[in-house]
């Protein structure tokens, strides 16, 4: 049984099984998931802020720049702040624009946490930009985005 | 304390900032149905995670569908004094997990 | 690399020997610090240098390591006394750590069944015939967390599994499976693993498919922990044939096999992978 077989496939023939499996397993995974509207996040924005426009920087939101699998993607994110009682970051939150639910979660931090940084991991249903907004203890809110890739995995997807 | 990890430095200065890392064994089950039988699966995730240090929260996480299963969580602590921390996860079905460390401040 | 999932596309399901496109684009860090990698032996590389440093980074800290949850699990379980003879795993070993260097052995050939025997069967047979309590069902929780931890006392243990032998005969027929194309893709184990491994296929870097000391393992995807016998069906799945049951005398054999291809490198239970 050492001996292999090894044919080169047709390349028609291979397009069309890599076109019909590609095409099977991208309706799986859409249906796997509700909507994803962009429209979703800028409303969770709005409503956040009350309508106040976050200010870009001060904010850095550290993720893959390709995730092996959306199912679990780490996320850093870190907010320049003193951590005083004057001034500090109050809140955190993270927002997927084309997840199912654009809410991901939400940290409040305290002075006491000395640092207003964090570290988990996240799902993200396709290649999306996420926000991480700020809220800090002026009522300024500050913004951070980046774009994560989600690869459709060959055998991990 | 039989489903969360924490890992916390066991000693540390006055005034210095520490950094907690955390798991808890968790699905974090969206709602969804049941691939087979086509029975509703009501959603279950971990939605409040707290972390206080001598009774005070100092880290309030307010989670949602998209933070993955079996959640990993590090976050700081700038330690003013000796004492515990309380680490508390709660979910949907009402399910309570804590998990509890000491620190010794000098 | 933004053109790489298009580019990859189509040369998933088509690749059995071909069309896989540009070779490894991140390969973990540095080549300095790869050849310095406990993770390469004899030109033997695991999983682990094929993956992200990100996912890399979760398998190197035992707290961000969602595996780690489960190894907690094995050690209560490990006491917990079951069944009708009263007794724990501890009641007849001691402690877990003296199970240091079982795990590298298995699968291994099993005079009583005169067929191979992997981990999870031999801690089936103690629960059934020493304790006399019910065997684990395959991938639950506690099977799971139980191999794990016989696999995480043996970490950094080279593998070491027997080939010759009375193990000879099921050695050659998981080589045998390994090389054998199935299912409507045509593949074998082989195409990806033999053949291609630093290729991409679709958007995975290919590895050299020697897990042997890697399982069972997190897997981002399944957002948990599961054993070698659930990949394996997973590959099947991937290229349209029907799998064989996780425990079943094939999957034993190949463990065997991938095992062997694995000898020398280090037991990382639990890793992470993608």
């Amino acid at each position: 049984m050492s001996k292999v077989r090894i044919d080169i496939v047709d390349r028609r023939e291979f397009l069309v099984i890599g076109g019909a499996a590609a095409a099977t397993l991208a309706a799986l995974s859409s249906g796997a998931l509700a909507k994803a509207d962009p429209a979703d996040a800028e409303a969770l924005l709005n409503e956040l802020t009350k309508g106040a426009k976050p200010t870009e920087g001060k904010v850095k939101l550290e993720m893959p720049e390709i995730a092996e699998n959306g199912a679990t993607v780490p996320l850093k994110v870190t907010v320049d702040s003193p951590m005083t009682e004057q001034d500090y970051c109050k809140s955190v939150t993270i927002i997927a624009t084309k997840n199912p639910v654009a809410h991901i979660c939400n940290f409040e931090f305290t002075p006491d946490s000395g640092k207003a940084w964090v570290s988990n991991r996240i799902r993200m249903a396709k290649t999306q930009e996420v926000w991480a907004l700020a809220q800090m203890s002026d009522g300024s809110f500050r913004i951070g985005k980046t774009t994560v890739k989600v690869t459709i995995g060959g055998c991990g997807g | 304390m039989s489903k969360a990890r924490v890992k916390v430095p066991k000693k540390a200065k006055k005034g210095e900032i520490i950094t907690i890392k955390t798991l808890v064994k968790h699905k974090m089950q969206r709602a969804t149905k049941d691939k087979k039988t086509g029975e509703p699966i009501p959603r279950n995730i971990i939605h409040t995670f707290e972390a206080a240090f001598n009774g005070k929260t100092f880290l309030k996480g307010n989670w949602d569908t998209g933070v993955s299963a079996n959640p990993y969580c590090a976050f700081t602590l700038r330690v003013q004094e000796s004492g515990e921390y309380t680490f508390t996860w709660k979910d949907d079905k009402g399910e309570t997990y804590t998990a509890n460390a000491k620190i010794e401040v000098a | 690399m933004g053109g790489l999932a298009g580019k990859g596309m189509l040369a998933v399901f088509g690749a059995g020997a071909l069309a896989l496109a540009a070779t490894g684009w991140m390969a973990a860090g540095t080549p300095e610090a790869q050849a310095k990698s406990k993770y390469e032996v004899d030109g033997k590389k695991s999983g682990y240098l094929y993956s992200t440093p990100e996912t890399q980074a979760m398998q190197d800290d035992d707290f961000m390591n969602q595996g780690m949850l489960w190894v907690e699990r094995g050690q209560k379980l490990w006491s917990q006394v079951e069944g009708a003879a009263g007794k724990s795993c501890q009641s007849c070993h001691g402690d877990v750590e003296k199970m240091r260097g079982a795990y590298t052995t298995y699968p291994k050939y099993d005079p009583k069944t005169k067929k191979l025997i992997n981990i999870e069967q031999r801690i089936n047979r103690c629960r059934t015939e020493q304790m006399k309590a019910k065997a684990w069902k395959w991938e639950s929780d506690e099977l799971l967390s139980m191999t794990t931890l016989i696999g995480y006392v043996s970490r950094d243990l080279p593998m070491n599994v027997k080939i010759d032998g009375p193990a000879k005969p099921f050695f050659e027929k998981g080589k045998a499976f390994y090389y054998q194309r199935r299912g409507q893709l045509d593949m074998a184990c082989k195409h990806c693993h033999i053949d291609n491994p630093g290729k991409f296929i679709r958007a995975d870097l290919l590895s050299e498919g020697r897990a042997g000391g890697a399982f069972p393992l997190y897997r981002l995807k399944w957002q948990k922990l599961g054993s070698m016998h659930r990949r394996f069906r997973g590959c099947n799945r991937q290229v349209r044939s029907e799998p064989y049951k996780a425990g079943s005398d094939e999957y034993v054999n190949v463990e065997l096999y991938i095992k062997w291809r694995s000898n020398g490198l280090p037991v990382e239970v639990p890793a992470v992978r993608r």
